[in-house]
């Protein structure tokens, strides 16, 4: 039996994109208000155990703002992003633009977020578009502790599964 | 550890290599210089591909910090860089494992939200 997570895909639909598609088994408007009602957000969308979202506020509307704290109790460690929303578009689809506090990157990601409903189930696909091209030197480290093809072969193994 | 991992690493370079490996021929290619230097025509060679075509690709794999030229002059041969590679291959799975983990739990919440949605219907009912 496939579970609902064996449908998470990470895939590169074109030059400037990374595409993210998840499917759930709820309803749109469920879904929709997961991702958009800050009591919600906040019991989610906390990456690997050990993290809180202290901050999460939301103002949903074009125009409007965003920000989300997240803190690991265990170091103390902070991490902050905020953005604003460019369209939305209630159950189907958000656009905005986000930046990470300790960026080292130019300009804003934009990502794009639809959900789609069939027989029940709700498909997420998240889009982030990048603008800029530079690369940073300083984010490159030197030296390598594994070889070459392993870096490789995991990369083209997550890219394929598009 | 970063939370989402992204944060901490150039969103736009890595978008870059993102790019450049979208391509079959290129991550061929960067599989032919995870080999050893090659210059250009023997890139070429394998893929029965006009010089200035593969110079388009390794223009791509250049910018995206995936390959450089060599010191020799003459041969320009190019150079895969390893930890352009490895820099997006951790960063992918760092933001893979964010929003995995996240989504899981998302899968929980929702369940929860259903069934409480299900016992309001349920004592709506009741009350009629």
């Amino acid at each position: 039996m496939t579970t609902m997570s064996d449908t998470f895909k990470v895939s590169t639909p074109s030059d400037r994109e990374i595409a993210l598609t998840r499917a759930f088994d709820a309803p749109r408007r469920v879904v929709f208000d997961a991702f958009t009602k800050p009591e919600l957000i906040k019991r989610w969308l906390l990456g690997p155990d050990g993290w809180t979202m202290p901050v999460c506020e939301v103002d949903l509307r074009a125009g409007g703002r965003y920000r989300y704290v997240w803190h690991k109790a265990s170091t103390g460690h902070e991490m902050g992003v905020s953005g604003t929303f460019r369209e939305v578009a209630p159950p189907e689809r958000i656009v905005h633009t986000e930046k990470f506090d300790e960026a080292w990157y130019e300009g804003e990601a934009v990502i794009t977020t639809t959900f789609e409903e069939k027989a029940g189930k709700t498909t997420v696909i998240m889009t982030m578009l990048h603008q800029s091209r530079e690369i940073r030197d300083a984010i490159l480290k030197t030296g390598m502790e594994r070889g070459v093809a392993r870096s490789y072969d995991r990369l083209e193994e997550i890219l394929a599964t598009a | 550890m970063q939370l989402a991992g992204y944060g901490h690493t150039s969103a736009a370079g890595l978008n870059a290599v993102f790019a450049a490996l979208a391509d079959p021929t290129r991550r061929a290619i960067l599989a032919r210089l995870a080999q050893g230097d090659a210059s250009v025509r023997e890139l070429a060679e394998p893929f029965a591909m006009t010089q200035p075509a593969v110079s388009k690709h390794l223009k791509v794999l250049e910018r995206a910090g995936l390959v450089r030229s060599g010191q020799d002059a003459q041969r320009r041969p190019r150079r895969l860089e390893a930890a352009a590679l490895r820099e997006a291959s951790l960063w992918l799975q760092h933001y893979r494992k964010f929003w995995e983990g996240s989504f899981r739990r998302l899968d929980g919440l929702l369940d929860e939200l259903k069934s409480s949605e299900k016992k309001r219907a349920r004592r709506r009912g009741r009350k009629r």
